[in-house]
């Protein structure tokens, strides 16, 4: 094993040197070049070219005229720089106690009585960006009383940043909650 | 369950095989040294590379040999690994300031991204700097995928030599496969991860203004570079905490249909590689349809299981035909599902989806299937070797039944082959159950739980499970970075790598002098679906039986925990 002792420090040396420094470089070099929007984080600016989030990272929202994200595990909730789901298992007492917790709040906020899935479970990066079609649907009622606006016209701004799964079975139909909140801002300023 | 989902984990699992195919016909032409299109390109950085080592590509190692320059190329490999992880403070590109690692946190994950196993007892966005992620981690994803695919080159020149004396050089199998193959598939994957979202830049991360004010701040990373030999060289080390479920490592559907496939691209590839290496396609097709079985049913199962109804969602009234716990939207339980027993029947260990919050039932197929030792198709080159010793055991099983020595491919099997292929099989229950038993007991380790009864033991076999098997998933809940968890999951990630591998070398050591026998009439043919029942048998007993009792005691009886609790309701 001893005469095995320099092939063994020079190839780990070598391709230190390669794959370590020239290969991740060289991708960022054309990522940089090629898709400058996607490598930097997709992140979505204002007018004045202020960073308002990630269009792939979720965020907080709690005001009635906003569409609420899911329950999120990561740090505070929403914290981009520490991702986490719960980790709670299926039996856990504190998953149970903030399942009905949450789930009694959003049926006095919509007075709802079919919750979906997504509305009370905390992701597994803890960062999802999407709800359910059918969460969304549940909310456009209260986010068009904040607004002053009608019903039917949130559910079209909602159905207009609906996403398909790809060709109708991959992935699930969604909705981006911030990408989806900034489009009722657009269409109600007044309210905003 | 619905028709979608069935369509979404068939094409998902049955693509990676597909197209594991030609890249395996391709690997196989790498392995032999025979003339490829990419030549032009790594004929002079190898050249360079091997003049450099002092080392003659040309020359053949006895088994001996080849083991000795593998352990010595991931010593050297470990130790750089540990010096990078622990001086990390004092080095640049640090811009979040991050220390230094504690010894047991450095050891921990040295070993892990050296084994291939790629646990991880970090978020990686709260400890790593990029320039660890880059010099250290994408390092030893590389060389240690291209570590596992020697060991089955050179079980390959044995079969096929007849009373030969060499296996290979393992420094030309190791330079060949990371240059031919997994450089060059790893390039073409990150840039078309980036165009999809995938993150890849040098800064570690920006600070936003939320739509109603809050501040958000977004770690970056050189992501897709990371992530593509992550997934290609089935190690399954994340560059962010909670792997590919964060949106920045896996933002689309498309995303997680490009990379769960490319968890077991390679996987198959090795299989079809050795069978093409040693002149025996049929037969480790043969191999292959038994690892694809195994896959699809569990693939069956696991949907069947998460979509039953979850306790906590039916206690508060919600509609609960999905256990999205854990689970992001834009995935749902299909792809999550598909991804889950892909990635722990391959020894890769990323995630899409939290294992911890799955069903007890869920749980208990991840954990099986890891101890069925990482086979269906496992990692580049330790699946298909560790599936020739099953195939191995099962023509000496064979054997027994009618009272004739056995033969594999041309070569007798005798006392030398099986009492190493025993070795190969049995440290993995010894690593797992006997250190599960110790920490069971111990209240040091119970106090890195997050969930107790049966829960909780499920979380400590799955992460001794996770080790031994090379795989590096976990049940979350676990805070393993303490010095017992970090000690103990490194001694059971080397027992799991280093004691099969150098078994498998002794096998081909042993075999490759003997002559090459032509098959006669009383030959056990090991192509047919007979033979195919035989291993399948032979790994499900081998597994099954030595790992029931505790899957018993964990997932099993919260599984009746679960139906008690939902009929009470």
């Amino acid at each position: 094993m001893l005469s095995q002792l320099r092939p063994a420090i020079v190839m780990v040396a070598l391709f230190t040197l390669l794959l370590g420094v020239a290969y991740p470089l060289a991708i960022t070099g054309v990522a940089q070049w090629a898709f400058p929007t996607q490598a930097n984080g997709s992140l979505v600016r204002n007018g004045e070219g202020q960073v308002l989030g990630s269009a792939l990272i979720g965020q907080s929202f709690a005001e009635a005229r906003y569409l609420h994200p899911r329950p999120s595990a990561a740090g505070e909730g929403y914290d981009a720089s520490a991702s986490s789901g719960s980790n709670l298992g299926p039996l856990n007492a504190d998953l149970a106690a903030r399942i009905k917790t949450d789930a009694d709040a959003i049926r006095a906020d919509t007075g709802a009585t079919a919750i979906p899935a997504d509305a009370v479970t905390t992701s597994a990066s803890g960062l999802d960006p999407h709800i359910s079609p059918a969460y969304a649907r549940l909310q456009a009622a209260r986010v068009a009383q904040a607004r002053g606006v009608d019903v039917g016209v949130v559910q079209q701004v909602i159905d207009q940043n609906t996403e398909g799964a790809l060709f109708g079975f991959i992935g699930q139909p969604r909705v981006n909650v911030m990408l989806t909140n900034r489009a009722l801002d657009a269409r109600f300023p007044a309210a905003s | 369950m619905n028709m979608q989902g069935w369509a979404e984990i068939a094409l998902t699992i049955g693509l990676a095989a597909l197209i594991g195919w030609p890249i395996g016909l391709y690997m196989s032409r790498v392995w032999n040294g025979e003339r490829t299109w990419l030549d032009p390109v790594f004929k002079p950085v190898e050249g360079l590379f091997y003049r450099a080592a002092g080392v003659n590509p040309a020359h053949s190692q006895g088994w001996l040999g080849y083991t000795g320059a593998l352990l010595a190329f991931n010593a050297a490999g470990f130790f750089l690994l540990y010096a990078i992880l622990r001086m990390q403070g004092g080095l640049p590109m640090n811009p979040q300031g991050f220390e230094g690692l504690s010894p047991h946190l450095a050891f921990n994950t040295a070993v892990s991204f050296v084994t291939n196993t790629n646990w991880q007892s970090y978020g990686g966005e709260t400890t790593m700097s990029t320039l660890t992620q880059m010099t250290g981690l994408t390092v030893q994803n590389f060389l240690s995928a291209a570590t596992g695919a020697t060991i089955a080159a050179a079980l390959a020149r044995a079969f096929v030599a007849n009373r030969g004396e060499g296996v290979g050089n393992f420094w030309a199998d190791m330079t060949r496969t990371t240059l031919w193959v997994l450089l060059p598939l790893s390039i073409i994957l990150a840039l078309v991860l980036v165009g999809l979202g995938v993150t890849q830049t040098l800064a570690a991360s920006t600070t936003a203004t939320g739509l109603e004010g809050g501040s958000q701040t977004l770690s970056l990373f050189p992501t897709a570079s990371q992530l593509a030999i992550k997934q290609l060289g089935i190690n399954g080390g994340g560059v962010f905490n909670v792997n590919s479920a964060h949106p920045f490592e896996n933002p689309t559907p498309l995303t997680n249909l490009i990379t769960a496939i490319s968890i077991n691209v390679l996987g198959w590839a090795a299989f079809f590689a050795f069978g093409r290496s040693v002149l025996a396609k049929k037969d480790v097709r043969a191999l292959a349809v038994a690892a694809l079985v195994l896959l699809s049913l569990s693939g069956a199962a696991m949907y069947a299981i998460e979509t039953q109804p979850a306790p906590a969602l039916v206690a508060a009234g919600i509609d609960a035909s999905a256990n999205m716990e854990g689970k992001e939207v834009r995935f749902g339980v299909p792809a999550s599902v598909t991804w889950a027993v892909q990635t722990t029947g391959a020894s890769n260990g990323s995630v899409n989806s939290m294992h911890a919050s799955y069903m007890p039932l869920g749980g208990a197929v991840q954990m099986f299937l890891m101890q069925l030792g990482e086979i269906l198709p496992g990692g580049i080159g330790s699946g298909i070797a560790v599936m020739v010793v099953m195939a191995v055991l099962s023509v000496f099983v064979a054997g027994l039944m009618v009272g004739r020595t056995p033969e594999y491919l041309g070569k007798k099997i005798e006392a030398r082959e099986i009492q190493f292929a025993m070795i190969a099989v049995l440290v993995l229950p010894l690593a797992v159950l006997g250190f599960t038993a110790v920490a069971a007991v111990l209240p040091t380790a119970l106090g890195g739980l997050l969930n107790d009864g049966p829960h909780g033991l499920s979380e400590m076999l799955y992460a001794y499970t996770s080790a031994a098997g090379n795989n590096g998933s976990a049940f979350a809940g676990l805070t393993a970075n303490a010095p017992w968890w970090n000690t103990t999951l490194g001694i059971a990630m080397l027992m799991g790598r280093f004691v099969p591998a150098i078994a498998v070398l002794a096998i081909a050591g042993s075999l490759v002098v003997k002559p090459k026998l032509a098959p006669s009439t009383g030959t056990l043919p090991t192509h047919g679906p007979l033979f195919i029942g035989l291993v399948i048998g032979v790994i499900l007993i081998l597994g099954g039986l030595q790992f029931f009792p505790a899957l018993a005691l964990g997932p099993l009886v919260e599984h009746f925990q679960v139906l008690g609790v939902v009929a009470g309701l």
